[in-house]
C-alpha cells in the first residue's frame, strides 16, 4: 500500500540520520543508563524491597529518556522547518505521522534495550525470567508512547513553551500505560510470579494502543495543520 | 429566554442544594459501619460520612465536564467553530473547580474513614488523574500561543478517550482497603449505596447539575463576550473609526 | 495533468484564536505570471501563502486551483507546488543526492541518479560537495540546494517566501533571473519579500497587503523606484 510505503521512507529516513550521527540514540541510552544507577542508589540495600522496585525503576527510565528523545527526533525537523517540507508533500499526512512514530518507537526501544538489562544486572533482578512477555510488554508500551507522543510533538512542533508543554500534555495520558507496564512487569518478576496478571496487563496495552492509533490517525491532520 | 437561563438555573440549584442539605442531614440515616473493626476502634464515618453526597455530587460532573470538553472538541476540530471551543474550554474551568472539590471532600473523607489524607483507592484516583489532565488542559490554553485552541482541543480528545483505560486501571490494581459499607470504595468507582441514603445523593446530584450548567453557561458567554468585542476592535482599526 | 495555471482566491480570512490574520483577500494568480506579494511584518502575506500552499486552513474563504478549467483539489495539488523559503527545507545530516532522492520518492517523480545529478547541475551546486552532508555547505550553496528541492518536480505553482534573504546581490540577481525564466515557461510564481530590489523589473503583478486586507493590486511591469513608491503609499 502505497501509505505504509511513503511512512516507511520517512521512518527511514529518520533512522538512516540517526544511525549516522548516533545522537540521539547515545544521548537517551546514556540517560537511561544513568538514572539506572541513580535508582540503585536510592533505595536501601535489602534485596526484597529492591525487586519490588525494579518494574518502576524500568519504565520510568523509558519514560523520562523516550520523552527526551521524542522531543529531541521533532526538534530535528524544527532545523531547516523539514516538518514543512514534509507535509508539504503529495504523501497522505497520516504517513507522516506513522513514519514519526515508527521511528519514535525503534528510538524507545533502544532506551529499554539498554536498560532493561542493566536493572538486571546491577540489582540482580529476575527481569528476563519470562522474555516473551517482556518483550511484548516493553514493545507495546515504546509503540503507546511513540503514537501519542508523536501527535502532540507533531502539534507542538512551532510552540514556544513546547519543552514544557509536551511533559504536561503527555504524562497524564501516558498513565494508563505505565500502570500497564509495571504492573505486567512486576507480576512477571514477582517471588511468586503471576502470569494470569502479566498476560491481563499485556492485553489492556494492546487495546490501549489500538484505541489510540486510530484516533490519533483520525485526528492527526486536523491537529497538525494550523 | 436565554438571559434567564442562568438565574433560572442557579435558583434552581440552589433549591436544590437547601432541600438536599435538609435530606442528608435530617432524613438520611446515618452511615453505621457494619464493620465491626472499625466499630471497635471507633472510626465508623457516621456524620463524617454526609460529606459523600457534596463529594459524589461534584464528581459525577467532574466526569461529565470532562465529556462535554472531549465532545466539543471534536465538533471544534470539524467545523472550526469558535462557539465549540468557547464550550470546550468554559467546560474544562468549571471541571477543574469540581475537580478540586472532588479531591479536597475526598480527601477529607478519606481522614475520616481512614485515616490517612490520602488513598490511592479507585475513585480518588481517578479523579486526579482526570484533574490532572484538565489542568493540562487550561497550562495549553495559557501558554500555548495562537494556535492554543487546536492543541487543546485535541488535548481534551484524548483525555476524553483515555477515561475508561483509567476507569479500568483503577478497578483492577489497588488493594482493597476497609471501607465504611455506605459507598464502598472497592467495589470499583461506583459505589453501592443504601436506599435510605438514595434520595438525598441523587438529589444533590441533580442540584449540581443545574450549578455545573449554570456555571458552564455563564462562563461560555463570558468567553463569548470577550472574542466579539476582540473582533469589534478589530474591525474598528481597519475602518480607521478608533486608532 | 497538465498543471495549475489558475489560483482563485475568493474572500480568504485566517483568524488565529481572535487574533485576525487575514480578512477577505481576493486575488487572481495566472500562469506565467510573477506575483510579488508586499507588505510590512504581520501583514498577512506569510498566512496567505501558507493557505495557497494547503499548510495552513482559512477560517473563511475558497482558494480554487485549475488546471485546463478543471479544478484540482487534494495531494494533486501539493504534486505541484514547489516552495522556496528562507528556511533550507532539506535535511541537514543528508547529502544533497540523499536529500533530493527522499523528495523524488515522495513526489514519484524520477529518482534515477541522472535525474537528480542534472537537477544538482542545473542550479549551480559544487559537484564536491554533492556527497556531503548539507550541514556543511555554505549559505549560497544551501539556497542552490533548497532551489534544486523545489524545482525537482516541475512545480506549476512556485511558492516563495522571502527567498533573497540572506543572498548577496549576485546571488539575488541569479536567483531573480531564474525565476523570471520559470515564469517565462509558464509557471505561476508568487513571491514574498521586502527586497524591492531583487523583484523589480521582474514581477510583472503586484499586490500589496496591510493588516490583512489587500490595499493594492495591478498587474503591468514595474521598475525598483516605481514599486518603492507604490509600497510606502499602500504598505502603511
Amino acid at each position: 500500500m502505497a501509505l505504509l510505503r511513503h511512512a516507511a521512507r520517512v521512518a527511514w529516513k529518520d533512522l538512516r540520520i540517526e544511525l549516522r550521527s548516533r545522537e540521539i540514540v547515545y544521548t537517551m541510552a546514556f540517560f537511561g543508563g544513568l538514572l539506572v544507577v541513580i535508582f540503585s542508589f536510592a533505595f536501601p540495600r535489602d534485596v526484597r524491597a529492591v525487586r519490588g522496585a525494579v518494574p518502576g525503576m524500568l519504565w520510568v527510565a523509558i519514560a523520562l529518556a523516550g520523552t527526551i528523545g521524542l522531543g529531541r527526533a521533532f526538534d530535528r525537523e524544527r532545523e531547516n522547518d523539514t516538518m514543512r517540507a514534509l507535509l508539504l508533500a503529495p504523501v497522505p499526512r497520516l504517513a507522516v505521522f506513522l513514519g514519526k512514530a515508527i521511528a519514535t518507537t525503534v528510538l524507545v526501544l533502544a532506551v529499554a534495550v539498554v536498560c532493561a538489562p542493566m536493572l538486571a544486572w546491577l540489582l540482580d533482578a529476575p527481569l528476563f525470567a519470562y522474555p516473551g512477555p517482556l518483550v511484548l510488554v516493553v514493545v507495546l508500551g515504546a509503540v503507546g508512547i511513540a503514537v501519542i507522543g508523536s501527535v502532540f510533538a507533531a502539534t507542538l512542533l512551532k510552540v514556544r513553551s513546547r519543552d514544557v508543554l509536551l511533559p504536561v500534555i503527555l504524562y497524564p495520558l501516558l498513565v494508563p500505560l505505565f500502570v500497564a507496564g509495571t504492573s505486567s512487569t512486576s507480576a512477571q518478576v514477582a517471588e511468586f510470579p503471576n502470569l494470569d496478571a502479566a498476560w491481563y496487563w499485556i492485553e489492556f496495552l494492546g487495546i490501549y494502543d489500538s484505541a489510540f492509533l486510530v484516533l490519533s490517525v483520525w485526528v492527526f491532520e486536523s491537529l497538525v495543520i494550523e | 429566554m436565554k438571559k434567564l437561563a442562568v438565574p433560572l438555573l442557579a435558583v434552581l440549584a440552589a433549591i436544590g442544594l437547601a432541600v438536599s442539605v435538609y435530606l442528608v442531614f435530617y432524613d438520611a440515616p446515618l452511615e453505621y459501619s457494619r464493620n465491626a473493626e472499625l466499630q471497635l476502634n471507633g472510626s465508623s464515618l457516621f456524620f463524617n460520612q454526609k460529606i459523600v453526597y457534596f463529594h459524589v455530587g461534584h464528581a459525577f460532573w467532574l466526569f461529565g465536564a470532562v465529556f462535554v470538553s472531549g465532545l466539543s472538541s471534536i465538533a471544534f476540530l470539524k467545523t472550526r467553530n469558535p462557539r465549540w471551543d468557547d464550550i470546550a474550554s468554559a467546560s474544562t474551568d468549571v471541571a477543574v473547580a469540581f475537580g478540586a472539590v472532588v479531591l479536597f471532600t475526598g480527601s477529607v473523607w478519606a481522614k475520616a474513614a481512614w485515616d490517612v489524607w490520602w488513598k490511592w483507592e479507585p475513585r480518588l484516583t481517578m479523579s486526579l488523574l482526570l484533574w490532572l489532565i484538565l489542568v493540562g488542559y487550561v497550562l495549553v490554553r495559557r501558554f500555548a500561543g495562537p494556535s492554543a485552541d487546536r492543541i487543546a482541543s485535541g488535548m481534551a480528545i484524548f483525555g476524553m478517550v483515555v477515561v475508561p483505560f483509567v476507569y479500568v486501571m483503577v478497578g483492577e490494581g489497588n488493594s482493597h482497603p476497609q471501607a465504611a459499607p455506605g459507598l464502598n470504595p472497592s467495589e470499583g468507582v461506583v459505589g453501592k449505596i443504601s436506599p435510605g441514603m438514595r434520595p438525598a445523593l441523587w438529589l444533590s446530584v441533580a442540584s449540581f447539575l443545574c450549578w455545573y450548567v449554570a456555571l458552564l453557561i455563564s462562563r461560555v458567554q463570558s468567553t463569548r463576550a470577550e472574542r466579539e468585542l476582540r473582533e469589534l476592535r478589530e474591525r474598528g482599526f481597519d475602518l480607521g473609526v478608533l486608532s | 495533468m497538465a498543471g495549475i495555471d489558475r489560483v482563485e482566491i475568493r474572500k480568504l480570512a485566517k483568524r488565529y484564536g481572535s487574533e485576525r490574520a487575514l480578512a477577505g483577500v481576493t486575488l487572481d494568480l495566472a500562469a506565467g505570471s510573477m506575483c510579488a506579494l508586499l507588505g510590512h511584518n504581520g501583514a498577512g502575506k506569510t498566512t496567505l501563502l501558507g493557505i495557497v500552499s494547503t499548510l495552513v486552513r482559512q477560517t473563511g474563504g475558497t482558494v480554487a486551483y485549475r488546471s485546463n478549467g478543471a479544478e484540482v483539489t487534494g495531494a494533486a495539488v501539493r504534486r505541484e507546488i514547489g516552495m522556496l523559503a528562507h528556511a533550507s527545507l532539506c535535511y541537514g545530516e543528508l547529502t544533497a543526492r540523499e536529500n533530493l532522492a527522499l523528495i523524488a520518492g515522495l513526489y514519484e517523480v524520477d529518482g534515477s541518479a541522472a535525474a537528480l545529478d542534472g537537477a544538482l547541475d542545473r542550479v549551480g551546486l559544487d559537484r564536491k560537495a554533492w556527497d556531503r552532508a548539507a550541514r556543511t555547505y555554505s549559505r549560497g550553496m544551501l539556497q542552490r540546494l533548497a532551489l534544486a528541492r523545489a524545482l525537482l518536480t516541475r512545480p506549476s505553482l512556485l511558492l516563495l517566501d522571502e527567498p533573497f534573504t540572506g543572498l548577496d546581490r549576485d546571488g539575488a540577481l541569479s536567483l531573480g533571473r531564474q525565476l523570471g525564466a520559470l515564469r517565462d515557461a509558464g509557471a505561476i510564481v508568487v513571491v514574498v519579500t521586502h527586497d524591492l530590489e531583487a523583484i523589480a523589473d521582474r514581477a510583472d503583478h503586484v499586490a500589496i497587503l496591510r493588516r490583512g486586507q489587500l490595499v493594492f493590486e495591478e498587474r503591468g511591469a514595474y521598475t525598483y523606484e516605481q514599486l518603492k513608491d507604490v509600497y510606502h503609499r499602500h504598505a502603511n
